[in-house]
């Protein structure tokens, strides 16, 4: 089916979505209101580790407004701790029980009239802490005589595992000519979308069941781990997620603990409540990435072949770890060697506790961390090589030929051309002229650089990944998990109008626009015609773990089950039509949404009609036909398997490829960076909307620049949130985005229905490692190491100064 | 707790009359209040721009001003943009060149293209980047959105 050329898909069709969104009648989750709703606040742990001696409520109840205030005994007593794919037994409550671990932690939350009311009453809740000392450098953290987070653990380490594969890494290195090594590190940043999270609750004690309004993003394994912390049947708590999310990119995964403590507030104080998080709260307390420290090193033989990898990469996940970490270490394993043809692996992962913030995946999940240190380190192999880094990848891609490809770690990449769409990237950067500019520009004492990424862009997690925590021992006693299930409905109503329920949870990403062109073209309709709802709504809607919007998942998974529900609808349809037609099934044609007998296309009938029959006349359908016409799928990749006895896993499902080539120039007095020339390159296979994919591109990569440059979740050495504002933390404008010439290179999946794999992602994977070597190869002349991120202006002029220094 | 006092607005066109206490802000009176939600609240500390309405004629962040001050005021929100039914240029623009992804900037973005392209229809690219630069936007990487400004400009240059 992939590759063949269609009327809708493949065409930048106009954004549905747009006519309500661009009125101001979007409907997102503060635009919900219920009848007598109040309103909650939450308050927020002012310390990054400590005790809690005492909670005080008393003057709080007493103030105006006030309908009542839980506590962390409430929370104690109304959940279970959630559960998590580690082997340490882990305490995480959505609100402080005994100690808060960072700052920003819910120590209680107030319920009022409104919102006003309930911060007042904030203010009167005497808490008695007994401040501890904090610990928040990752390493420190591990050290013997750090002061220890959870007691029951009795160390900072969540997670600890050790992996080969290949060859034994002293061998390697002796058949190796240069082993290079070095240190990276990788910052805490976030998605900060624009729309805040936001919670409605309410709870009904005739049926022991909660409805909770939420702008969740999805997986929804978060629902099940939910009702499992509430200690209640998943299907009596029923989520229902509105119309339109302001944003998520991964932050939004990070809801669910505020679903379950919004659940057991309104329990317990009886009416429907409302919390809309701010934007103080979102910075300190919702989500980031992890921050993660790499040690890295490469066998690499003359030629520039490199043989294998080491390293121990140490990730936190702050004062807690909760689903769906560690998955932050893992969710890239099948991917771990990137487009590269490197067999032979040596990794240690330690998931460490510090106190600060907590995680969750956030848009490339755990591969911008990844890629920055084997990018990084591809390039240091390059110098000490004298090759250029272009050539070292090429030297290393895995070729066409060998595709499919099963990498070291479990991956199966089923197709791609790395060199070619690699070398388009290099073409429209001209990166043969660039480097002339650049020898030139150096003579002239300017600071140049070019910075290269190639990188593979997994999408469509199967969630086998998180059991990669666990040890093939552990892993021996518990059920396998795996899939990448996505729901879809299409069903035709009785006039012959298609309404699609789609389970896909968008966030901005057009997914009711792109559903039409799809079925605009299964059904030979306009896109028009087309209705597509996309309310998450946990009591009627087809879902599973796995739903949701994350790891680019709709443009493959999301859309082979709207064509799998849509080829079964019409597959009905011909059986109904063969049946009024009075013909063989075999014989009927359908195009352009007529219905006809293969030798009689003057005598065709409707989609319309057909569905008229199924639903007016119920009596006079062909036996075994249920009335009615729609189709329904809940379709998992065949390609999500479980890990296997080798720790290997197909931690992802369709594999693209993106390839950065960003020429910088760096200003020696002031480290302001100016993008001169910058080109990308995306192997998402099939194209489904050009407009909406180069949307796609072009927001990761400004999101990429945020984190690269200018976005840190930072913290003073006692765990002080220092960047809880917008003032502190810098999100990029339009003035920061550059030019960026975005192209394509489609090598269609053959995995799924149109051929297209994921594209939301790309660049924020590829982005952070190119702008690092971009500016290394900038700052080369004076001596500097770029070995961290975020490079800001001001960082880059330490940088310069310090090396200048060195060498008067 | 203070007293209410009487809040006397037109908003697009319509005069509204509510009362609201001194400290309420105006962002949340538009929308508690007179239930026009499609201004959005992204910081409620003056940054993110999500919130910007035109006040007098002037664009101003209505979460940095007290419903109390609006007495008098003529405010234009993200609704009162189209009118009969029918998108304005601008959100045709939008449209058009898929300035927007998740929509929640965009009532702050509308209004402050609204009011830059009547100060200056002719821009140069510089100038409609600098423009939108008060209004942050996580999704689209803004490269669409100046697009818009400038084929906003033209089609509103064409139509006057
Ligand atoms: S909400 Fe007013 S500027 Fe952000
Ligand atoms: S479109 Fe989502 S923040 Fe701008």
């Amino acid at each position: 089916m992939s590759g063949e050329k269609k009327k809708w898909v493949g065409s930048s069709y106009k954004r549905k979505e747009d006519m309500r969104l661009l009125t101001g009648r979007g409907t997102f989750m503060d635009d919900i209101l219920l009848p007598n709703m109040k309103h909650a606040a939450i308050l927020r742990s002012p310390y990054a580790h400590a005790k809690i001696l005492d909670v005080d409520i008393s003057e709080a109840l007493k103030a105006p407004g006030v309908i009542g205030v839980v506590t962390g005994e409430d929370v104690k007593k109304a959940s279970k701790p959630y559960p998590c794919g580690v082997t340490i037994p882990t305490k995480y409550y959505t609100c402080a029980v005994d100690k808060v671990r960072f700052v920003g932690e819910p120590v209680a939350v107030v319920v009022a009239d409104n919102r006003y009311l309930a911060e007042d009453a904030l203010d009167l809740i005497e808490v008695d802490y007994d401040p501890l000392e904090a610990v928040v450098d990752i390493e420190k953290a591990i050290e013997p005589d750090a002061p220890v987070l959870h007691e029951n653990i009795g160390s900072n380490i969540y997670n600890h595992r050790f992996f080969k594969y290949g060859t034994d890494w002293d061998t390697l290195c002796q058949e190796a000519d240069e082993v290079v090594k070095w240190k990276f590190n990788f910052p805490k940043y976030a998605g900060s979308p624009i729309e805040t999270y936001g919670v409605i609750a309410s709870y009904s004690s005739f049926e022991n069941s909660y409805v909770v309004y939420n702008n969740y993003q999805g997986p929804f394994v978060n629902h099940a781990l939910t009702a499992m912390a509430l200690g209640i049947p998943e299907n009596k708590m029923r989520w229902i997620i509105p119309t339109d999310i302001g944003g998520g990119f991964g932050t939004k995964t990070g809801i669910y603990p505020y679903c379950a403590l919004m659940s057991i507030v309104a329990k317990k104080t009886g009416v429907t409540v409302k919390w809309i998080e701010d934007r103080r709260e979102h910075l300190l307390a919702s989500a980031t990435c992890t921050d993660r420290v790499t040690y890295i090193e490469a066998a690499v033989r003359k030629d520039g072949k490199i043989l294998g990898l080491k390293d121990k990469a140490m990730d936190t996940t702050g004062g807690y770890i909760r689903p769906p970490e560690p998955g932050c270490a893992y969710r890239s394993t099948g991917n771990h060697t990137g487009a590269y043809d490197i067999r032979n692996l040596d990794r240690e992962v330690y998931i460490v506790a510090t106190n600060k913030g907590l995680t969750a995946p956030l848009r490339g999940y755990g591969c911008q961390e990844l890629y920055f240190s084997t990018e990084r380190i591809t390039d240091m192999a390059a110098a000490k090589l004298g090759i250029d880094p272009a050539e070292i990848r090429f030297k290393n891609f895995v070729q066409p030929e060998q595709m499919p490809y099963t990498t070291a770690t479990g991956g199966y990449y089923d197709v791609g051309n790395y060199p070619a769409a690699f070398q388009k990237c290099l073409d429209i950067v001209e990166y043969d002229k660039m480097r002339e500019y650049q020898k030139k520009a150096r003579a002239e004492g300017r600071l140049v650089g070019i910075g290269l990424a190639s990188v593979v862009d997994p999408s469509v997690t199967n969630i086998a990944y998180v059991a990669i925590g666990k040890t093939i021992e552990e892993r021996k006693n518990e059920r396998d998990k795996s899939g990448s299930g996505e729901a879809a409905i299409v069903k035709v109503d009785p006039l012959g109008g298609i309404t699609v329920i789609c389970s896909t949870n968008p966030q901005g990403q057009g997914h009711e626009t792109v559903i039409s062109q799809i079925i605009a073209d299964e059904f030979g309709v306009h896109p028009d015609e087309v209705v597509v709802d996309s309310v998450l709504d946990s009591s009627d809607r087809l879902y599973s773990i796995t739903t949701g919007s994350f790891s680019s998942r709709f443009a493959s998974s999301g859309t082979t089950a709207i064509v799998r529900a849509s080829r079964q609808c019409i597959e009905k349809a011909k059986k109904i039509a063969a049946h009024l037609m009075k013909i063989k099934v075999e014989d009927v044609v359908m195009e352009e949404g007529k219905f006809f007998a293969k030798d009689k296309p003057e005598k065709a009938i409707k989609l319309r009609h057909i569905a008229g029959a199924a639903h007016w006349n119920q009596y006079d359908l062909p036996e075994g036909i249920d009335a009615g016409l729609f189709g329904t799928s809940l379709w998992t990749m065949p390609t999500s398997r479980p890990p296997d006895g080798k720790d290997r896993v197909n931690s992802s499902n369709t594999y693209g490829f993106v390839a950065e080539a960003i020429v910088v120039e760096v200003d020696q007095e002031t480290g302001e960076i100016t993008f001169l020339k910058w080109a990308s390159v995306h192997d998402a296979g099939t194209i489904l909307n050009p407009q909406i994919v180069r949307g796609q591109v072009l927001g990761s990569i400004v999101q990429a620049i945020g984190g690269s440059m200018y976005e840190e979740q930072a913290y003073d050495e006692h765990g002080q949130c220092l960047t809880a504002s917008f003032a502190d933390y810098l999100c990029p404008t339009a003035m920061e985005m550059p030019k960026v010439d975005v192209d394509h290179f489609e090598s269609p999946s053959v995995l799924t229905a149109l051929g297209s794999k994921g594209a939301g992602e790309g660049s924020s994977m590829s982005v952070p490692p190119a702008i690092g070597n971009a500016i290394a190869d900038a700052l080369a002349p004076l001596g500097v190491v770029v070995d961290e991120l975020p490079l800001s202006p001001s960082k880059i002029w330490h940088m310069i100064d310090e090396a200048k220094a060195k060498t008067n | 707790m203070a007293d209410k006092r009487q809040v006397k607005v037109k908003v697009n066109g319509v005069e509204y009359e509510g009362y609201a206490e001194p400290r309420k802000l105006l962002s949340d009176f538009l929308r508690d209040d007179l239930e026009l939600l499609g201004t959005h609240v992204g910081c409620e500390h003056g940054i993110c721009g999500a919130c910007t309405i035109l006040f007098n004629g002037e664009p101003i962040r209505s979460c940095l001003m007290f419903a109390v001050q609006a007495t008098g005021a003529e405010i234009m929100t993200v609704e009162g943009i189209a009118e009969n039914g029918k998108l304005h240029p601008i959100q045709e623009a939008f449209n058009e060149h898929h300035a927007l992804q998740c929509g929640f900037c965009t009532p702050g973005m509308l209004i402050t293209v609204y009011h830059f392209l009547k100060e200056n229809p002719n821009p140069t690219e510089e100038e409609a980047r600098e423009a939108v630069s008060g209004v942050l936007c996580r999704c689209t990487g803004y490269t669409q959105i100046v697009e818009a400004v400038m084929a906003a400009a033209e089609k509103m240059r064409i139509a006057a």
